[in-house]
């Protein structure tokens, strides 16, 4: 039995307690509650994040011992491993689905998902989001996505394997490859479900933003976790669209004899009678959503990265301002630079120079980020809650794998490292390692926000160590492997000697892979235990100066049991002196909440 | 039994995980507080862990740069191959610099301003100036990169045409490589998959009088010195034509045909006798004959002793034998060549032999 308040379009003047009792279906399954839907994505998340990593652990397996028989092989992939070994095709399925499940289901939905449904409606002081039904429906869309392409790994000839990008011919024919029978049709109506339940989210978020900020919240006083998932909310609008349409247009290819993306093709002793498409059309279509969304995966880790280091440094973040323009420059150039991904595709070269110029553009507003980052620990009181080491994970993992991009970004020198291990060094740090931090970071931190309880901390601190040491140990010697010529997506590097040197390097990267993910264990132990045996929490745990915190511990729908709080401030007054500069504005409390009204005894910020 | 047995490993693993718990729990001094919020003991002890860690990360970066440094390709065996390596080499040297010097200040930050009693953070919002400053650099430092960059790229990506030329066609499909050569007159002759019929693999058409003299074989021959055009044409899916050891790189598309130039400069002879590829040939056959002694043992076949040539990859993922797509190319003298050349059948040949 809960309170549940009256959703009120002023603020909850008139508001009226009544009991109402909600069955189990109402509150835990068909939840209309942003805090419920963002809880079920963020489960959701992590189970998907459990078979992507685990399926990351296989193929590893498979590169660093080649040919070898694995019991592991024989229990999980049926008769896809022959004597345990692991079978070609496998493997290529293993790369592709392991793709697809951690950039859209784990980064995508599980990431934004999560925070957009927590946050927003919690730190612009709103009761709900501006549509809860369609919040619902985008929820359980994604589920259903999530079925389809988990019930692919189970068809004849195995999921789909033309790798996450699904370039056709490849994943037009089955005659190619036996995972673009079935399961590549599985796989498209999966994204199609997915795409559709981002898109709803996606304006729901908008509309929330927009319209229901409480009092005094004005866009320049918005945490900057809000202007990430805002702003990730409408490059998703801009290029899911596109993706569904490449997919619909691969579909018809596949079913209706079209000829969108084929032309000219001689397989299995026959012409086919496709003529006149185009592969390449499918790479532009394919990449105008793609790139934006590694920013999609991105742009909302920052926002919370940049909330919990301000919090746990008990200082501003720097350059407030400059951090909005950067996500906002982000955004926009992340549209116009697809290209890149595209440079020896056979587009005319010219392309290729314009791609390259607006693709090192984005280096600029990506390293005002990092020295913002960084200049917010310095002199700062950093508390090292596992949140904060998780951040600062994040600022390392960024850098080393944002500075790479230059070499991948420019046209020149992409014709060498293209498509070999040094791509997949960049990326996985980039936007794997540094979003699933930003994901962790913001999950320790927000526990006590969605649960009621507190994770345990030692358990967080075993956690963020070993990952920290073995995501390290992964990708740094990776970059090398890729630097030695090896493309990526090789089943094995010992079907010729010229790469036999790099046994040693393959087999290091495995178990350091395999620590890895043996350590999220830990997490997922201290997650779920922590749900109903962690310690209670208490209001504002992190002493935060967000609305999220002025809500109380036990949930309650529509957020506030009074009136909606008033804000007066930007969300940063961490540390901020009074006018003699000798006491904190609240005396003895190093921080001021945004709803706290301007005191006589401080200087009025811009905010 | 196997799903009892499963069973019981899971339970018992719960167990463990739960009586670890516990122990954590007991291992706790009795003065912490346990809030599980960082206290002024956490806070010290994360920040000693975090400079731990930044030896971690700069050891493994040395480590790396040390040990697997030597794995990286060698020296360009291509005119334009050595403006990449500058290049890249530029490029390398900048990111490596900030490299340290970000990855040194986050983590020594993180260490140096850890939580204590009594520390008060500096509220330092804004400045205009620095953030001005770390905003015109990586613009010049990029602008300089983008420049070299776009120069490089449209020299390499201008293929032009002359006398010299060598034009050559190489053809992919599932799971190997073909190579056209032009003949005596200097022209491919035309090709589509809907002529492919018994030995007319590549579907050259019968009636083009420029398909006589054409050429074609499966090991890529290219004159040490001379400047080669190829034509990219694939059979059936997507491929990609890497050359890693030239730095060169062009996806195989279906329905359309795509090019790339480089002009040889090493020889393959010349490039087994670099001190780099006689060392690297020597770890390889090392590790070889160690494997050797293991196939041995079992009654298999010793490897054979490995010789280094140059070889074409297929570098974009087109089935299930993608990883074992690739093609021998020898880079030789040109009178070898010649001789190599007056030794292959023509497509006029290969066709009467029907």
């Amino acid at each position: 039995m809960s309170v549940v308040l009256q959703h009120n379009e002023n603020g909850g003047a008139h508001e009226e307690h009544h009991e109402h009792k909600q069955t189990f279906i109402e509150k835990y399954i068909f939840s209309y509650d942003h805090k419920m839907i963002s809880k079920q994505y963020l489960i959701t998340g992590l189970i998907m994040g459990i078979i992507g990593i685990m399926m990351s652990v296989l193929f590893r397996i498979q590169l660093a011992w080649p040919g070898e028989s694995f019991w592991i092989f024989d229990a999980l992939l049926g008769k896809f491993s022959k004597d345990g070994v692991m079978d070609p095709s496998m493997y290529l399925a293993l790369v592709t689905i392991h793709g697809t499940i951690m950039v859209f289901f784990v980064l995508t939905a599980g990431l934004s998902g999560t925070f957009s449904n927590l946050l927003i409606p919690l730190q612009i002081g709103a009761r709900d989001m501006a549509s809860g039904f369609l919040n619902m429906v985008s929820y359980w869309l994604f589920f259903i996505s999530c079925t389809i392409m988990l019930s692919s790994l189970f068809v004849e000839a195995g999921p789909a394997s033309a790798g996450w990008t699904i370039y056709p011919p490849l994943s037009a024919l089955p005659q190619a490859i036996g995972g673009s029978g079935m399961g590549m049709t599985l796989w498209l109506i999966s994204m199609a479900f997915f795409i559709a339940s981002q898109i709803i989210a996606g304006l729901n978020y908008i509309v929330t933003v927009l319209n229901l900020r409480t009092k005094g919240m004005s866009m320049t006083r918005l945490p900057l976790t809000v202007w990430a998932l805002f702003v990730t909310a409408i490059i998703g609008l801009v290029s899911f669209p596109v993706l569904l349409s490449a997919a619909l247009l691969l579909i018809m290819d596949r079913s209706f004899g079209t000829s969108f993306f084929l032309s000219d093709i001689y397989i299995q002793g026959e012409v086919l009678a496709h003529q006149g498409g185009s592969p390449v059309l499918f790479e532009h279509l394919f990449w105008f959503l793609g790139h934006p969304e590694v920013y999609i995966v991105i742009l909302p880790a920052m926002g919370l990265v940049s909330e919990i280091m301000a919090t746990n440094a008990r200082k501003p973040i720097f350059g407030y301002r400059a951090m909005i323009a950067s996500i906002l420059a982000i955004a926009f150039l992340s549209t116009i630079v697809w290209g890149h991904h595209m440079f020896v595709s056979g587009m005319n070269p010219f392309l290729g120079s314009v791609f390259t110029f607006t693709t090192l553009l984005i280096a600029i507003p990506s390293a005002v980020k990092a020295f913002n980052w960084i200049t917010t620990l310095w002199k700062g009181n950093l508390q090292m809650n596992p949140a904060m080491l998780f951040s600062i994970g994040f600022v390392s993992t960024f850098i080393t794998g944002g500075l790479t991009g230059i070499i991948l970004g420019d046209s020149t020198l992409d014709i060498n490292v293209h498509d070999t291990y040094f791509v997949v060094a960049h990326f996985h740090l980039v936007m794997g390692i540094s979003a699933i931090y930003g994901l962790l970071a913001g999950v320790y931190h927000w526990f006590p926000k969605m649960f009621g309880r507190m994770m345990n901390k030692n358990l967080g601190y075993v956690h963020f160590w070993i990952t920290a040491i073995a995501a390290y140990g992964v990708f740094f010697p990776m970059h090398f492997v890729g630097l030695a010529g090896l493309p990526r997506r090789y089943y094995t590097n010992t079907a010729f000697p010229y790469f036999d040197d790099l046994a040693d390097v393959n087999v290091l990267i495995t178990v350091f892979a395999i620590i890895a993910a043996a350590v999220q264990v830990v997490f997922l132990w201290n997650f779920f235990y922590s749900i109903f045996y962690g310690k209670k929490a208490t209001q504002n745990p992190w002493n935060s100066t967000t609305l999220e915190w002025t809500t109380p511990v036990e949930h309650i729908h529509g957020n506030w049991p009074g009136e909606l709080p008033v804000v007066y401030r930007w969300p940063y007054d961490y540390s901020k002196m009074d006018k003699d500069e000798k006491d904190y504005v609240i005396a003895g409390q190093d921080f001021v909440p945004q709803n706290v009204p301007i005191r006589d005894n401080e200087e009025e910020t811009m905010h | 039994m196997t799903t009892l047995l499963i069973i019981i490993v899971i339970a018992l693993l719960g167990i463990t995980f739960w009586q670890l718990s516990k122990i954590v729990k007991l291992s706790k001094p009795s003065d912490s507080n346990d809030t599980e919020i960082a206290d002024n003991k956490d806070n010290k002890n994360q920040a000693q862990l975090m400079l731990a860690f930044t030896v971690f990360l700069y050891g493994l970066m040395f480590y790396s740069f040390w040990e697997y440094g030597k794995l990286l390709l060698p020296d360009s065996a291509s005119e334009h191959g050595h403006t990449f390596d500058q290049l890249m080499l530029i490029s390398m040297g900048l990111l490596i610099f900030v490299q340290m010097i970000t990855q040194f200040l986050l983590h020594w930050f993180a260490y140096k301003y850890h939580g204590k009693k009594g520390r008060k953070a500096l509220f330092y919002a804004d400045n205009d100036k620095l953030e001005f400053i770390w905003t015109i650099i990586p613009v010049i430092a990029l602008a300089g990169l983008i420049i070299y960059g776009l120069f490089s790229w449209n020299d390499i990506m201008n293929l032009e045409e002359t006398d010299e030329t060598l034009v050559v066609e190489i053809y992919a499909y599932q799971f190997d490589w073909r190579a056209r050569y032009a003949g005596n007159d200097k022209t491919l002759g035309k090709a589509n998959v809907r002529f492919i019929e018994g030995v007319n693999q590549l579907g050259l058409d019968e009636s083009d009088p420029y398909t006589e003299d054409d050429v074609i074989v499966n090991e890529l021959h290219l004159p040490k010195g001379r400047p080669v055009i190829f034509k990219f044409r694939s059979q059936d899916v997507l491929h990609s034509a890497y050359f890693p050891h030239f730095r060169a790189q062009m996806n195989v598309v279906p329905g359309m045909i795509t090019q790339f130039g480089f002009t040889p400069t090493l020889t393959t002879e010349e490039m087994r006798q670099t001190d780099y590829m006689v060392d690297k040939v020597q770890t390889i056959n090392e590790i070889r004959e160690e494997n050797s002694i293991e196939l041995e043992a079992q009654g298999d076949m010793a490897l054979e002793e490995y010789e280094f040539d140059y070889f074409l990859l297929c570098n974009k993922i087109c089935g299930a034998s993608h990883y074992n797509m690739q093609m021998k190319i020898v880079v030789e003298e040109e009178e070898d060549f010649d001789a190599w050349m007056s030794e292959q059948q023509t497509f006029q040949e290969l066709t009467a032999k029907k």
